[in-house]
């Protein structure tokens, strides 16, 4: 392996780790912080990707279409949340494994009815078409270090707030102990609709942004999901440190082994779990 | 309201039918076509073309079978292997269909093949590629329409070498249909004298390829040679075109790497050569007749799937029409079968030994969002079937 050749897998990683934090990243919230196991995260991340698809054609814009997606996939979650998951809470996790699995069939269902069976693609926003060259016949788009930059701040921005604010600590301190918070004044219900909501925006957000690199087809959130409970194990349940550098992880390890060890390519995600919880039973950073 | 236009187009297709058709003779029992097929699901699409096609055969002599009026039993597949057995037991011996037409998926048909091969009922698959339904798994009672993915792959290996690639690197998933479509390609490639630099397999069904891209850009073949369906086909085509490589490397692939998909690729896929079995541009009068009926029943363009459910229908109607509608001597009606030879929208089309298609293999380039028909990549090309002993 040249020089040149490592490089790019690294940006390849690089850029992998970084979408893969980012569609993590609402699992964090939600899995992580709220402590609800959302079987139906995958299937958010394909709706958000079919509403970006729709609006694009509808409105003529990318930007326009993210801008006006992003408000229905926050209905979307504040819906579930209300009418389903808040009367749960208190009940065994088993019951939100059922809830979220039947939200898989709804949500997939929901697609092929209103979306259809065929593959549809967006093109890469005209902005942002341009490419660089890499080596002599490599080149790398725009798009891609663009979604770089996006999930590098967003992954600031919710660092921060979690870190550093005062709703920060209080959703911190929910999800610790909900009855202590509530007992403060605080209205948990709330706060935890919010979550749930932003967990779901955010989800759906990374399938709109992946939309123009990827294809929209039905079930294409089905095998991100278990990619992205093993980057939250991995980081650490509810650190979004951890997420961060377990998607970081994740993306070098499944970029260069399906290059390095090929045999061992779609294994090489869960030897790294096992590895890690060996080691750090709790994940990195809990 | 779909259904209802549909039924209308198809009673104008009926009258037209029994025009040509001429006399039918009424009788008793309808012939039962139990249909095996996805309807819901991600391959629901390619389960409605192939009904679609069947009925339209059908429907355009006069539909009947043999004199015989058809009745349709129709049962959602769901593409489930699990539920195959259990799924065609039922057909069989509980609904009593007199033909079994299935599956879509592969997996699905290893578990019918099982059924078919106990209870002997005549089953026509009009999709599934896998190699062993005609080769090492054939038995007298099974036909297949559509294709195997050897027989798709195989001609673009001589293609490839004649346009002058001699270093070529392969990638498709790591699944038996994938296998089984670039070892076909290998096979012919390396016999003409081509070189292989290596044999790409991605976990199945992943479609983050950037790092193989990466791979591919290292090693410079003359040309990568891939197979892809679906979602999978569509991101890989246009994360080929988007790294840049599709300037420097021609792209070969197997038809169903862009069949279906050509909207979702756009302007990625122009110039990408592909073999298949159809291509719904290919300029017979048999195939813009099949395309003009075909639109005016449905109102969509057919595809490789309605054809292949077309022919599936043309196959029930010639051998039932030999045999007289008389379903009783089955042997009789295997044979009826195995003769028949049809003037196919997509070419001519006999039945090996083995009972699967002998038929043409086209070169297709895309060019201006089309799959336009460069040439025959291999005249009826007929498959290996030396495992099969029947």
């Amino acid at each position: 392996m040249d020089l040149a050749f490592f490089s790019v897998q690294l940006l390849n990683g690089l850029q992998y780790g970084l979408l893969l934090f980012l569609i993590a990243s609402g699992l964090t919230l939600i899995f992580g912080i709220m402590g609800i196991i959302n079987l139906a995260h995958g299937a958010m991340y394909m709706i958000g990707a079919y509403l970006v698809y729709d609006l694009t054609f509808r409105l003529g814009s990318f930007w326009l279409a993210i801008l006006a997606a992003i408000p229905v996939a926050i209905a979307l979650g504040l819906i579930i949340e209300r009418l389903f998951l808040d009367t749960l809470y208190k009940r065994d996790h088993l019951y939100q494994v059922l809830l979220t699995f039947g939200l898989i069939l709804v949500l997939n269902e929901a697609q092929r009815i209103i979306w259809g069976g065929d593959v549809h693609s967006v093109p890469v926003p005209e902005l942002f078409s341009g490419r660089i060259q890499l080596t002599d016949n490599l080149q790398y788009s725009h798009y891609r270090l663009f979604v770089m930059g996006v999930c590098l701040a967003l992954a600031g921005v919710i660092y921060w707030v979690i870190r550093h604010t005062r709703l920060g600590i209080i959703i911190r301190a929910g999800a610790v102990n909900r009855d202590m918070v509530e007992g403060l004044g605080i209205n948990v219900r709330t706060l935890f609709t919010l979550i749930f909501s932003v967990g779901v925006a955010l989800t759906a957000f990374a399938g709109m942004i992946a939309a123009p690199l990827t294809s929209i087809a039905p079930g294409m959130g089905d095998s991100i999901l278990i990619t992205c409970f093993v980057v939250v194990v991995i980081g650490g349940i509810g650190s979004i440190k951890g997420a961060f550098w377990g998607a970081i992880l994740i993306g070098m390890a499944e970029t260069f082994g399906s290059v390095l060890i090929p045999s061992l390519a779609s294994m090489v995600i869960y030897l790294i779990m096992a590895a890690v919880l060996l080691v750090k039973p709790r994940g990195l950073f809990a | 309201m779909k259904t209802t236009v549909k039924k209308t187009a198809l009673a104008s297709l009926i009258g037209a039918g029994l025009a040509i058709g001429g006399v039918v003779n009424a009788s008793d029992d309808p012939v039962k076509l139990g249909l095996m097929l996805p309807y819901t699901g991600t391959y629901a699409a390619l389960g409605e073309a192939i009904t679609n096609g069947l009925e339209l055969a059908i429907a355009r002599h006069g539909d009947q079978l043999g004199g015989r009026s058809v009745e349709y039993v129709k049962l959602d597949s769901e593409a489930n292997p699990s539920r195959a057995p259990q799924n065609m037991s039922r057909l069989v011996r509980g609904d009593n269909v007199d033909f079994v037409i299935g599956p879509v998926h592969s997996g699905v048909a290893m578990g019918m093949l099982r059924v078919a091969q106990q209870t002997g009922a005549i089953t026509i698959i009009p999709n599934a590629g896998l190699g062993a339904a005609t080769n090492e798994l054939c038995m007298p009672n099974v036909f297949r329409t559509s294709f195997s993915m050897w027989q798709d792959s195989y001609p673009m290996g001589k293609v490839a070498y004649d346009r002058g690639h001699r270093r070529v690197v392969t990638i498709t998933w790591d699944y038996a249909g994938g296998k089984e479509d670039i070892a076909g390609f290998e096979q012919a490639f390396t016999e003409e004298g081509g070189e292989i630099l290596q044999q790409i397999l991605v976990p199945f069904p992943s479609t983050e390829f950037q790092s193989y891209l990466a791979q591919i850009g290292s090693l410079r073949p003359d040309a990568v040679y891939t197979f892809f369906a679906g979602g999978g086909g569509v991101s890989f085509v246009r994360d080929y075109a988007a790294s840049g490589l599709k300037d420097s490397i021609q792209l070969l692939g197997s038809g169903f790497l862009t069949d279906g998909n050509l909207a979702a690729i756009g302007e990625a896929g122009e110039g990408v050569l592909t073999t298949l079995h159809y291509a719904e541009t290919l300029d017979t009068p048999q195939n813009r007749a099949f395309v003009e009926a075909y639109q005016a029943a449905y109102g969509d363009m057919p595809d490789t799937y309605a054809v292949q459910g077309y022919d599936t229908g043309m196959m029930l109607v010639q051998a039932m029409e030999a045999v007289g509608g008389d379903t009783s001597d089955q042997d009789r009606l295997i044979t009826a079968l195995s003769n028949i030879q049809l003037d196919s929208p997509r070419g001519p089309l006999a039945f090996s030994d083995s009972h699967h298609p002998i038929q043409n293999v086209y070169l297709r380039e895309i060019r201006n969002g089309r799959h336009e028909v460069v040439g025959i990549a291999h005249e009826n090309l007929e498959v290996p079937d030396e495992a099969c002993n029947m």
